[in-house]
């Protein structure tokens, strides 16, 4: 008798958990390498903050999409002045911050004045500069006036470091993020991952997900397995390495290679002897072979480009021929400039592979023409300390992973020094322009001109190599901003 | 005794207070501004300056040593600049999954070095030697990174029997903590158990050529009751030693396998708070690992009193 029932509750367990396997799974555990330093992307540059809170847990006025297009978010709908200088916003109702607190427009007004504070440590301040005034009319309406027109406003406030915080939870953001996404923080195991579920009562469409977690795997000789053992399902950034290929193989696994707004480029001392002359820097265009870089990065995946623009961004041109391979040419533009002797230059090279790994490609391709290259390694912290602060150098490889960022190069001072006032002039054009077509022609001149110029040799767009679970649907192909969005990620029936 | 403990205690504290001092401006000096690491290449000026007022970096270089050395020994580690929580919590968390580990590994490597060196102690010279001490130095060659993704490929992916790596918090239960380590502790104790064999296998045999053993053998005492109670005893000494030093280094020295199996330890926060440039947090796991190191070798000392009464006296 004993017996019969062991046999019977096996039989029901069996049934139980064959049933509940047939159910849609509801929960994930993504792969993320970087753990972010905290969870306040208004407070930090870190790409990693804004990896795990994006659209999950906070929400800005408006947000960008998979293809890098604005959509409105916590602001309903929106209406622009004449003059392009007074934005008035129509702000959600119902919505509520994961804490309980009704989100309105003193909320608006209090993250839209922290940010621009005088002591605010907002890593993109740049975003807010040019707002006047925050004005409240109605809890559900805010007007915001600008001093001049600024054509990207609304894309400004669609990044990480935009999103809207409560003031009863703006100081305790980065430890206990407080949003009014779809995703409720739960937990942070130090060092090990972050979770976060379902939000109850989320304004829009809800998640599909009840539970995710963001488990951090530095290492790509443990990420590997870690995907291979199913312990997590998804990888949007795979740190692969040369294993790449075996997981493409495994019919189990999705592998999608996409597109990062991170311009790779050989950044070029514009200011330093001799690459203050035209002639040098075009030489240097001439010889970089993109193929061959690309092919030596570490992951051997990437777009070639031709100046500083995605080629996911409606407004690309292809300048990949401004200056075509052409070993003979370089040298002869060498000759010119009087350098037949060569040139002695240094290359700093700061952590990832495709500056340590692509780096060595570009001064073997240098030597052709005789430009050698003494490569010197450096950590971050002393490429920020040298190359960027004190521009103390002369070649440099560096991803530019902010998104739309070609404006850098109007900026007096930057560690390029490159100074056209041609560009500068498209730049402020473009700040004052809000149509589309307008502004798209205006960024293609802008490309035009930096790519004549060959400011920086121009490489190539760092890819985004997600591995993800064959089953898994609505993770992005492309990262037209840092975020790792899933807000309409599920698992197929 | 008491003079000998007091003795390697003051000289310890010496230590400890010389160690703050070269941690801290060892630091100072590394090239970086953590405000700038923090904000990014997009931050203006006054954000920054903001941040390092927000963070204490303007004060004067001997102020801030005192406030951090004062601090310590209040048991203050400060205050971290990135995770902005108190170093002491941050060093706990992870400690708990550090300090068990290495306790582990070095139970694991003890178990197995000691009766393997013993074993070919006993057998010097014939076939059982020869294949043990052949182990070992294939133990000590093989680098324990790659050790450890054979040990993944073979545990984890293949037989599905263990985690291939992360932690789940010990609130997960003991088992599923133990489980998680097994393999990392298996891996950090293979080369550690190599070297402990081949030292305690040659500090027998020294013991073994000495004249009091030969005696002991002469009255007619067992060879295993000479090699147990009379030549292990008196080889632990250098034995010891090498476990001391290794703990020690199992504590600190777990970087690369905390990485190959992403484990939430010590050696992971000291890595990342270097490359984050978040200097307090670096500057507080020093000097918890140079303080126990410290305490080690204090209680290795203690040790050697206990196997030989000579130095209890001393």
């Amino acid at each position: 008798m004993t017996m019969w029932k062991s046999v019977l509750a096996a039989t029901a367990m069996a049934l139980a958990t064959s049933t509940a396997a047939m159910a849609q799974r509801t929960d994930l555990v993504v792969g993320v390498v970087l753990e972010p330093p905290h969870l306040d992307p208004t407070a930090g540059a870190a790409a990693a903050i804004d990896e795990i809170v994006y659209a999950n847990i906070f929400e800005g006025l408006t947000r960008i999409g998979p293809s890098g297009e604005v959509q409105p978010a916590l602001a309903e709908s929106w209406e622009i002045s004449d003059d392009g200088k007074v934005y008035t916003f129509k702000l959600r109702e119902g919505a509520k911050f994961h804490d309980g607190t009704d989100f309105d427009a003193e909320d608006v007004k209090f993250t839209l004045d922290r940010a621009r504070a005088d002591d605010s440590t907002n890593a993109q301040k740049g975003l807010f500069e040019a707002i006047e005034t925050v004005e409240v009319v109605d809890p559900a309406t805010v007007t915001v006036t600008l001093e001049n027109p600024q054509g990207s406003f609304l894309y400004n406030m669609g990044w990480g470091d935009a999103v809207i915080v409560a003031p009863e939870s703006a100081e305790t953001n980065k430890e206990k993020p407080v949003g009014t996404g779809p995703f409720k923080f739960d937990n942070w195991a130090k060092g090990s991952s972050i979770t976060i579920s379902k939000a109850d009562d989320y304004w829009g469409e809800p998640a599909h997900l009840d539970k995710a977690e963001f488990r951090i795997i530095p290492d790509a000789a443990a990420a590997v397995p870690a995907l291979l053992t199913g312990d997590v399902q998804a990888f949007p950034q795979m740190p692969a390495g040369d294993a790449l290929p075996q997981i493409e193989a495994d019919s189990r696994f999705e592998v999608v290679i996409g597109a990062t707004e991170g311009e790779t480029i050989l950044s070029t001392n514009n200011k330093k002897a001799p690459f203050d002359q035209l002639k040098v820097r075009q030489a240097i265009a001439h010889t970089l072979d993109r193929e061959a870089i690309i092919a030596g990065n570490g992951s051997g995946y990437g777009t070639p480009i031709g100046s500083h623009f995605s080629p996911a961004n409606e407004a690309y041109v292809d300048l990949t021929d401004t200056y075509p391979h052409d070993i003979e040419k370089a040298k002869a533009l060498l000759a010119e400039a009087g350098f037949e002797d060569g040139i002695k230059a240094t290359l700093k090279l700061p952590p990832p592979a495709y500056a340590r790994d692509g780096g060595q490609v570009v001064a073997a391709q240098l030597r052709e023409i005789g430009i050698e290259l003494e490569i010197i390694p450096v950590e971050w912290a002393q490429w920020l300390d040298q190359v960027f602060k004190q521009k103390d150098y002369d070649l440099t490889i560096v991803s530019h992973t902010e998104p739309n960022d070609i404006g850098i190069y109007a900026r007096d001072d930057y560690y390029f020094q490159y100074d056209n006032p041609a560009f500068d002039k498209v730049m402020e054009e473009l700040e004052v322009t809000s149509d589309q077509a307008k502004r798209n022609e205006l960024y293609k001149q802008a490309q035009k001109i930096i790519a004549d110029d060959a400011v920086n040799g121009y490489l190539f767009q760092l890819p985004k190599i997600g591995v993800w679970d064959a089953k898994l649907e609505g993770l992005w192909e492309n990262s037209p901003i840092q975020a790792n969005d899933l807000t309409k990620v599920q698992w197929a029936e | 005794m008491i003079a000998y403990i007091l003795k390697r205690l003051s000289i310890g504290i010496a230590t400890l207070i010389v160690a703050s001092i070269v941690v801290f401006s060892v630091l100072e000096i590394v090239p970086g501004d953590p405000a700038q690491l923090m904000l990014g290449m997009n931050a203006t000026e006054d954000a920054l300056a903001a941040l390092r007022e927000q963070m204490g970096l303007n004060q004067p270089l001997v102020m801030r040593y005192l406030d951090w050395a004062g601090g310590l020994l209040r048991g203050d580690f400060g205050q971290s600049f990135t995770y902005s929580s108190p170093v002491i919590d941050l060093i706990a968390e992870r400690a708990a999954v550090s300090l068990p580990l290495a306790v582990i590994a070095l139970v694991m490597s003890t178990a197995i070095a000691i009766p393997v060196g013993l074993f070919a102690a006993s057998r010097r010279g014939k076939a059982g030697d020869a294949v043990a001490m052949g182990a070992a130095q294939f133990g000590v060659a093989v680098p324990n990174f790659w050790f450890a993704l054979i040990l993944i490929y073979v545990f984890a992916v293949w037989l599905r029997l263990v985690p291939a790596g992360g932690f789940p918090g010990w609130e997960a239960g003991l088992w599923a903590g133990v489980k998680a380590l097994l393999l990392p502790a298996i891996a950090l104790a293979l080369p550690q158990a190599a070297i402990l064999a081949r030292v305690t296998r040659s500090a027998l045999l020294e013991v073994l050529g000495e004249d009091y053993i030969r005696t002991a053998r002469a009255k007619g005492m067992p060879r295993r009751s000479v090699l147990w109670r009379h030549a292990l005893r008196n080889a632990m000494i250098p034995v010891l030693t090498i476990l001391g030093l290794q703990f020690a280094f199992l504590l600190a020295g777990t970087i690369i396998i905390e990485n190959v199996f992403y484990l939430p330890g010590l050696g992971r926060l000291v890595f990342q708070a270097i490359t984050q440039r978040d200097l307090i947090v670096v500057e507080g796991v020093v000097m918890l690992l140079v303080a126990s190191v410290i305490i080690v070798n204090v209680i290795v000392d203690l040790c050697y009193a206990l196997v030989d009464p000579r130095l209890r006296t001393r």
